[in-house]
């Protein structure tokens, strides 16, 4: 085998290739249907632009799949992410509004305070419900996805909250060296947990938690605490998320604000290379498959294509990727192999049936 | 018997796993009514092979001819349906389903369309029985012990009208009665004609069952064999490359004196300690530097024990001084807290993180007891890691490949070194030699001596009476969830004493306790 075959073989195994790779497709699909699509111009000191847009408009999923992606490499799920996004976002807009100065800095951060403070109450419920009593995570967190909505529409009493306040606005709309400041929050968050995990042991015990979790109790790992604070981590993420939405369009809709958002998530995490049954997290890939997600979104609003048939579209690339990322479809498909080659990302092992040892 | 035509031939088979060679131009032929061991070491590719006949993976190279034909299975499922039927070395049961539900599995007797539960039960309580195995096949498989697990597994395999039935090491965690048990029913279907595949890494047991043996090396063919020509010296030469001065007899080094190691405190001391449903109260002493042996048949209780001590299970009463001073064992934390580690018989379900490497899994516990925020530097790491690869051998000797892609045996040694890297006080060794091939059991063994020389003590349990006598200082006996008797390992114990204790219960002898 040459040498260039051999490095070509590894690059594709990448465990990042095909995200990338459907990625720049996307890319290039738009400048084809739209040669303006990557233009970038700049406007008052600020950088303006669709993929700018797509940046801005993916910080919110980004940080929501981030905490999704601790939580299903447990093993587990939330799905309460999108209405503890309302619920937060609820809080800090409601706080504002009967402020006398919206503008007050000091008061925003209490507002933000506050709201995060409510959201980690409800991850810690998520947290105690897995954790201690033992309810399985997607039931667990079903509880408060439901209820959590009617939580947010009790708190805005069924209104949507407006607010003016400059300093909110700014979560979601604001500039940071040219570039929009949710985009810096997001890639804070990012770093945040990427160094929490990769840096500490904490990321290497969530996995075994999620791998084995009968063996990593014996091992001596607290599970329970393990989970428990995926939950927390979750929560917190999705608050800020809630902050950026409703920091948007500076209002509180309870009902809309962070709806289906914690599909997105899960898709972002599976397309990012996590898997649903627990294990090895990757939070490259999770970011990678937000901004898949949204600029799948993007793409569909730019082609005007109507919103019934965005979804199936939208259905249509997830599968795809799923599929170029499966093992058993690149086994079937990828299969002319001889003498020993470089290591694909995923254990052969899945190929087929799975008969452990 | 090996005049009529082979049933399976396995010719000139080839299979890679990145990075690994597992088999290279293997030939294998299986004859209609023998039984047919294949040996060789932790890792050399008798699952593989197993594993490529029946389809779990797919060959690189070489031909499989069953009957007449030439097959290439895609599934456990299709090899099964055209007379394949295997029992996996990892016992790959559904944990939630009743003993009955997994043996009739995708294959239940129904009756107007619908599953025929109560023929099911029948059914299966017949097959058990014929196993000898007494148990109520309406509860889950998961609350069962290992060792009936695996009597389930193969009472599913032997009820398949087969005409090859494959066995990748049945008897790893079995006591004698039970696989005299399943060697009288190996007997009887050799005698209906079937063709069994048998593979163990207990010699006596080659030589007690088989007809012919076929050894593997590092994933080569190294020769077929009629058992009665092949002395059992020359085939552990044939399956290790080179003779056995490993296996030189520990007793010959001289060891410390009972009375000696139990001066001073005992490290763990336990008093009336027990466990509704699992096991009766018993007290027991364990020293710096004594080996104590576990002694019992299947389901007496030796696992319950253990992980009482180890906090893995909660007891209901009793005392627990550790050096002395009052100290309660009720969690794995607090035991590994106190220096215990504890290595479970059970390595699937909990041992072995798959999805995590060699590295991780073996760094796991120290890594837990630090705390997750001190990370154990990555030169720390390999420090260990590399010290423990070499002194276990383990194979492939790659820290970085996924513990799931190693053989069973090398997965063994992975756990004991995540204990054995945490330096306990008291180590509980369930079942430490399971499936692990000879020259690395006696140099297991040689570590366990050595290591107890250096004080650490060890509560040792072992389905092998045999290994149990080498080991211990003292020997716990136990017999129906209850500890009938403590014995002192001195030139009156033999294995004969022991297994009499075991079956009346008496304590013709008490000693020290
Ligand atoms: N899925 C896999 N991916 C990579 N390597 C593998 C895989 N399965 C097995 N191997 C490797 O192939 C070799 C043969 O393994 P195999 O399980 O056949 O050994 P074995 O003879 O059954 O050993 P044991 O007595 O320990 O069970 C080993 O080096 C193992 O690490
Ligand atoms: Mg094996």
């Amino acid at each position: 085998m040459s040498d260039a075959n051999l490095r070509l073989r590894t690059l594709v195994g990448h465990r990042l290739f095909w995200p990338v790779a459907v990625l720049v497709a996307m890319l290039a699909a738009n400048t084809i249907y739209r040669p303006g699509f990557l233009a970038i111009e700049v406007n008052n000191g600020h950088l303006y632009g669709t993929p700018i847009d797509i940046l801005r408009l993916s910080a919110p999923l980004i940080l929501v799949a981030l905490g999704m992606t601790l939580v299903i490499s447990t093993g587990g799920i939330d799905l309460s992410v999108g209405s503890i996004c309302a619920i937060s976002g609820a809080i800090a807009c409601l706080y504002i509004s009967e402020a006398p100065d919206q503008n007050n800095l000091g008061m925003v951060f209490t507002a933000l305070a506050m709201a995060l403070g409510v959201a980690l109450v409800l991850g810690a419920w998520n947290g105690v419900l897995v954790s201690i009593i033992g309810i399985q995570p997607i039931i667990a967190t079903l509880i408060l996805m439901v209820a959590g909505r009617g939580l947010a529409q009790l708190i805005t009493e069924g209104q949507i909250i407006t607010i003016n306040s400059g300093p909110y606005r700014a979560i979601g709309l604001g500039h940071f060296l040219t570039l929009p400041l949710a985009i810096f929050i997001a890639l804070g968050a990012a770093l945040l947990i990427a160094a929490f995990t990769r840096r500490t042991a904490l990321g290497m015990i969530v996995e075994s938690v999620g791998g084995n979790r009968e063996a990593s109790r014996l091992a001596g790992i607290r599970s329970g605490r393990v989970v428990f604070l995926v939950y927390v981590v979750s929560a917190a993420c999705a608050a800020i998320a809630g902050f950026m939405i409703t920091a948007n369009v500076s209002s509180a809709d309870g009902n809309a604000a962070g709806l289906w958002v914690e599909l997105d998530a899960i898709l972002a995490v599976v397309i990012g290379g996590t898997s649903l049954a627990g294990g090895r997290f990757y939070l490259s890939g999770t970011i990678l498959g937000a901004l898949i997600i949204q600029t799948l979104t993007t793409s569909v609003y730019a082609m005007n294509i109507s919103p019934q048939t965005a979804l199936l579209f939208k259905a249509v690339v997830v599968i795809a990727v799923c599929l170029i990322q499966a093992p058993a479809f690149r086994a079937k498909f990828g299969r002319r192999r001889r003498g020993t080659p470089p290591p694909p990302a995923p254990s052969p092992q899945r190929q087929k049936e799975e008969v452990p040892a | 018997m090996t005049d009529s035509r082979p049933v399976l031939t396995m010719t000139g088979i080839s299979k890679s796993f990145p990075g690994v060679r597992a088999l290279h131009d293997v030939d294998f032929r299986l004859f209609p009514g023998e039984v047919h061991a294949l040996m060789g070491e932790n890792g050399a590719g008798k699952s593989t092979l197993i594993k490529v006949l029946t389809g779990v993976y797919g060959i690189d190279e070489g031909v499989i001819i069953l009957g007449d034909e030439q097959v290439a299975f895609s599934g456990p499922m299709q090899a099964a349906g055209a007379g394949v039927s295997t029992v996996y070395q990892e016992v790959n049961l559904c944990p939630n389903l009743s003993v009955a539900e997994n043996i009739f599995i995708g294959r239940e007797p129904r009756r107007f369309g619908a599953v025929h539960w109560a023929e099911v039960r029948r059914r299966a309580r017949a097959l058990l029985t014929r196993l000898d195995l007494d148990i109520d096949v309406t509860a889950p498989v998961a609350s069962y012990s290992l060792a009936v697990q695996q009597m389930v597994a193969i009472a599913r395999a032997i009820d398949v009208r087969a005409q090859v039935l494959i066995l990748d090491e049945p008897t790893s965690s079995l006591d004698a009665g039970e696989v005299e048990q399943l060697f009288r029913i190996m007997r009887q279907l050799r005698d209906e004609g079937i063709a069994i595949l048998f593979v163990t890494h207990f010699l006596d047991q080659v030589y007690r069952i088989a007809d012919r043996i076929t050894v593997l090396r590092n994933g080569t063919l190294v020769g077929e064999y009629p058992t009665a020509e092949l002395p059992q010296l020359a085939l552990v030469e044939k399956m290790i490359g080179k003779d056995l001065d490993v296996l030189e007899r520990i007793e010959e080094q001289p060891r410390p004196e009972l009375a000696t190691l139990e001066e001073g405190t005992p490290f763990v001391e336990v008093s009336q300690l027990s466990r509704r449903g699992a096991v009766a109260p018993f007290s027991l002493t364990i020293h710096a530097g004594e080996v104590v042996g576990l002694a019992g048949l299947l389901g007496s209780g030796r696992t319950e024990v253990a992980r009482l001590f180890f906090g893995a299970d909660r007891a209901d009463h009793g005392d627990v001084a550790v050096s002395g001073e009052p100290a309660s064992l009720r969690n794995p934390v607090q035991a590994i807290n106190q220096g215990i580690g504890f290595c479970s018989e059970n390595r699937r379900a909990e041992g072995i993180i798959p999805d995590l490497t060699v590295r991780e899994n073996m760094i796991l516990a120290m890594q837990a007891a630090r705390g997750w925020l001190r990370r154990i530097p990555r030169r720390r790491q390999d420090e260990l890691v590399d010290k423990y690869i070499k002194a276990l051998s383990i194979r492939p000797a790659n820290p970085d490949m996924p513990v799931r892609n190693l053989s069973g045996g090398n997965q063994q040694k992975v756990l004991l070194a995540r204990w054995l890297i945490t330096e306990p006080r008291l180590l509980i060794l369930d079942e430490p030699t399971r499936g692990i091939d000879i020259g690395a059991k006696a140099e297991i063994q040689k570590l366990v001596v050595q290591l107890s020389d250096g004080g650490m003590a060890v509560l040792f349990i072992s389905a092998e009476l045999e290994e149990v006598l080498r080991l211990s200082h003292k020997i716990a006996v136990m017999r129906d969830r209850e500890m009938v008797a403590h014995l002192v390992n001195d030139d009156t114990v033999d294995a004969d004493r022991v297994m009499q204790t075991i079956a009346t219960g008496t304590q013709r002898e008490e000693a020290n306790q």
